[in-house]
């Protein structure tokens, strides 16, 4: 398992770096140094001394990706690319290109992130674990073909329309949360009940029919049919039995996610104005902050692969069948 | 003078590949028989009716043309405009023609907004202004409710005339396919005409759907905003599927080397957040089309390229799952005696995967193409809001929503052209889920939840 694990973990490193020259190709076929530089500084003081000072400063100055004049293994390391990407690997993010602390930056933003994207999906999972599982106790019967259509018309709604109409129902007409923005500490809930709500009801349709068709799948089984014969009431089956080995595939599935609830959800927080890490990466998009952009795509990388990881060995757990080598 | 526009091109050689495939489905009783299983469905048949108008507006907005300017007798050669028009725009020119000057409601005879209008005394005074064109054929005011009315009654009658027709074609087709529900598709049809004719009729006097902030007709804009969506569900996966096959079958059939770059190609792309990695390749690729003007003869072109490449980039974030998918389905398959046969028989690895592995996955493929497209559909809206979706100048239903964003801020509301937005986005992709159920549990051997179901109960 150890083992397992370990080359897991250096199996991470090629795909950080494919994903950091991503990232790095991406932004700067549109940007060149200089644009950035002129953005950051501001229209009222560019001049040319002041943008190669900029770059200076922050070791913009080099080439790209291939440095042609420098010595033997300085070809590839004396480049924009090579200094700015090692650093990341040590969790060593730097300073924005305004000169402030990224790691301080995300630690102080992950609380906002964390404080919507923990409660949608805690909430989520019980909400439709519990649709789910009203359905295939109901199954083949009208209460469960009505909650399977209910199920496709809430997938079929753009979540454009569960933002807008719930601000629109619960801020504007009713007056029962702010329509946007965030404080911190207790006052934090008033603003984060309508996001978390919306966050939830986006998410029912698809997962309770996934989850219904698990439950479904299950009670098709030997041992269900078993527990019948021996006289179960059918709600002994349904809890007893197959909620507990249904939620194998759904507890599984889940654990991918949640390391990224860390990085919180990017339109959900830009669309309330919550200041977690998903807003902090799109205004870097917007403000050509490559720093940021840079350290934040790192940083989900990494949560990525370890809910992958995560996933993996919650097989094991669950399954004593499956093991790792 | 007809126009060739990229995105048309291929959306009629997607027609026509789709007719091919339905022909040669027809001729081979195994591939048919899915379909007639997918046929048998009432909620596919019902959003095959409600697709197929979708599909018609989508079509007649795909052949475009520049019209012929009204030329001087002297000139020689004749002068085309620059503005590029669709077969659409040209049944709808009663719609495209008449703008108005800002918001107005729904059948509305007079403008949203208060202005200043001269009275016939000379004196000015702050009123609602009539509309040039809503309702602009009434002599009196007085006279809307009727005139709507009869509209209403018109259109409902040619509906009725139609439905009728379509009710005795039925009865005759009941006779040769009595497995399919055909009763589904006349109630979608019926539910269609009610509701699309009587709206037509109106819309030759009024603003069936109100206008927008620059008087533009809603309802226009929502038809024409069907094209972009059909588009971008469609020709995505154009480039999904042939990197999604290529690269999940090589990853299961070859393994070894060619399996952990693949693997490593997709777990790459998978890791960097699709929001962001769309929004950066969409501002790239928009940054090198606005630098290149010269490459594209009007703005339509320009607009359809950045459509195109919309679509390229969905294509090319998203072919991941159905590789991951197909990687699986190839690895299991490779396993089995028939292959095993194969290769012992020495069939080369080409022909293995042409003859007996694709054949194999392509309920998979069919699968996911029917599914992915909902999920396109609500992605550009996402995207067209937040500003990396389509060009402004393109209707599609996410910069309709988005110029409409500020609108229920105001007072009072201005709903109608959110309201047209999510409903025609709602019911196109409701009828695609529903399609895609039907097609998913008819491919699908192992997905009968109601088969299930029954022997569960």
């Amino acid at each position: 398992m150890f083992a397992y694990v370990l080359r897991r973990v250096l199996y991470a490193v090629p795909i950080l770096v494919g994903v950091n020259l991503l990232t790095f190709l991406l932004f700067f076929v549109v940007n060149t140094p200089e644009d950035m530089a002129r953005m950051q500084l501001g229209a009222k003081r560019v001049t040319p001394e002041a943008i190669e000072k900029w770059k200076a400063e922050r070791g913009y100055d080099l080439p790209l990706l291939w440095n042609g004049q420098a010595e033997a293994a300085g070809k590839a390391t004396q480049t924009i690319f090579f200094r700015k990407s090692v650093r990341l690997f040590a969790f060593d993010f730097g300073a924005s290109e305004d000169k402030r602390d990224i790691a301080a930056e995300i630690g102080e933003r992950m609380w906002p992130s964390l404080a919507l994207a923990v409660p949608v999906f805690l909430v989520g999972l019980a909400v439709c674990v519990s649709f789910a599982l009203l359905m295939a106790f109901f199954r083949a019967t009208y209460l469960d073909l009505w909650g399977v259509v209910l199920c496709v018309a809430m997938m079929s709604i753009s979540t454009l329309f569960y933002i807008i109409g719930g601000q629109y129902l619960l801020s504007k007409l009713l007056h029962l949360v702010p329509i946007s923005g965030y404080r911190g500490g207790a006052d934090a809930v008033r603003f984060l009940l309508l996001p978390v709500f919306i966050g939830v009801v986006a998410g029912i349709g698809a997962s309770s029919r996934w989850y219904r068709t698990l439950f479904l799948e299950e009670m098709g089984r030997d041992y269900v049919r078993t527990a019948r014969a021996k006289g179960l009431a059918e709600r002994a089956v349904l809890f007893g039995h197959v909620l507990q080995n249904a939620l194998i595939p759904i507890l599984t599935g889940v654990v991918a996610v949640i390391p990224l609830l860390f990085m919180g959800s990017l339109l959900t927080e830009s669309f309330f104005g919550i200041p977690g890490l998903g807003s902090y990466t799109i205004d870097a998009i917007q403000a050509q902050d490559f720093a940021v952009v840079r350290a934040m795509v790192f940083i989900g990388t990494v949560f990525y692969i370890v809910g992958l990881i995560l996933t993996d060995i919650s097989y094991t757990l669950v399954d004593p069948r499956i093991r790792l080598q | 003078m007809p126009v060739l526009i990229a995105t048309d091109v291929l959306v009629w050689l997607l027609v026509a590949a789709g007719s091919g495939y339905a022909l040669h489905c027809r001729r081979h009783a195994h591939l048919a028989a899915p379909w007639a299983r997918v046929l048998r469905s009432p909620p596919a048949i019902a959003s095959m009716v409600v697709l197929a108008f979708f599909v018609g507006v989508g079509l007649l907005d795909s052949i475009h043309y520049r019209p012929e300017l009204t030329r001087k007798p002297e000139a020689a050669a004749k002068v085309y405009s620059v503005e590029v028009l669709s077969v659409l725009d040209w049944t709808l020119s009663h719609l495209r023609g008449r703008t108005e000057k800002t918001y107005s409601a729904p059948l509305a005879t007079r403008s949203f907004a208060k202005e200043q209008v001269e009275l016939p005394g000379g004196k000015t005074a702050r009123a609602f202004p009539r509309l040039r064109s809503g309702g602009a054929h009434l002599a009196k005011e007085e006279h809307w409710a009727s005139d709507v009315g009869w509209r209403i009654f018109r259109g409902l009658s040619f509906a009725a005339a139609i439905l009728l027709a379509a009710a005795v074609a039925v009865k005759v087709l009941r006779g040769k396919r009595p497995d399919v529900p055909w009763h589904a598709g006349l109630w979608a049809l019926g539910c269609v005409l009610v509701l699309l004719l009587p709206a037509l009729v109106l819309s030759g006097g009024y603003h069936v759907l109100g206008t927008d902030k620059v008087g533009n007709d809603v309802f226009y804009q929502a038809l024409k905003s069907i094209r972009t969506s059909l588009v971008i569900g469609t020709v995505t996966t154009l480039v999904l599927l042939p990197l999604g096959i290529a690269l999940g079958i090589m990853a299961g059939y070859f393994k070894g080397w060619v399996d952990d770059l693949i693997q490593y190609l997709y777990t790459t792309l998978n890791s960097i957040p699709g929001v962001l990695l769309i929004a950066a390749s969409v501002l790239m690729m928009q940054a090198v089309i606005d630098r290149h003007p010269e490459l594209f003869a009007t703005a339509a072109h320009r607009a359809d390229a950045k459509l195109l490449v919309l679509c390229a980039i969905l294509g090319l974030t998203s072919w991941t799952g159905l590789a991951r998918l197909l990687r699986g389905e190839t690895l299991k398959l490779s396993e089995l005696e028939y292959i095993q046969a194969a290769h012992a028989l020495g069939v080369r690895g080409g022909r293995v995967i042409s003859r007996h592995i694709l054949p194999n996955v392509a309920h998979i493929v069919i699968i996911a193409m029917v599914m992915d497209f909902s999920g396109l559909v609500l992605a550009e809206a996402v995207l067209s809001y937040i500003g990396v979706g389509v060009d402004p100048s393109t209707s599609s239903f996410g910069t309709m929503i988005n110029s409409a964003r500020m609108e229920m801020s105001r007072e009072p509301v201005v709903w109608w052209a959110l309201a047209t937005a999510f409903g025609f986005m709602l019911v196109l992709v409701l009828a695609a889920n529903l399609l895609a159920d039907a097609v998913r549990d008819g491919f699908d051997p192992r997905v009968r939840v109601s088969a299930l179901a029954k022997a569960a109960a």
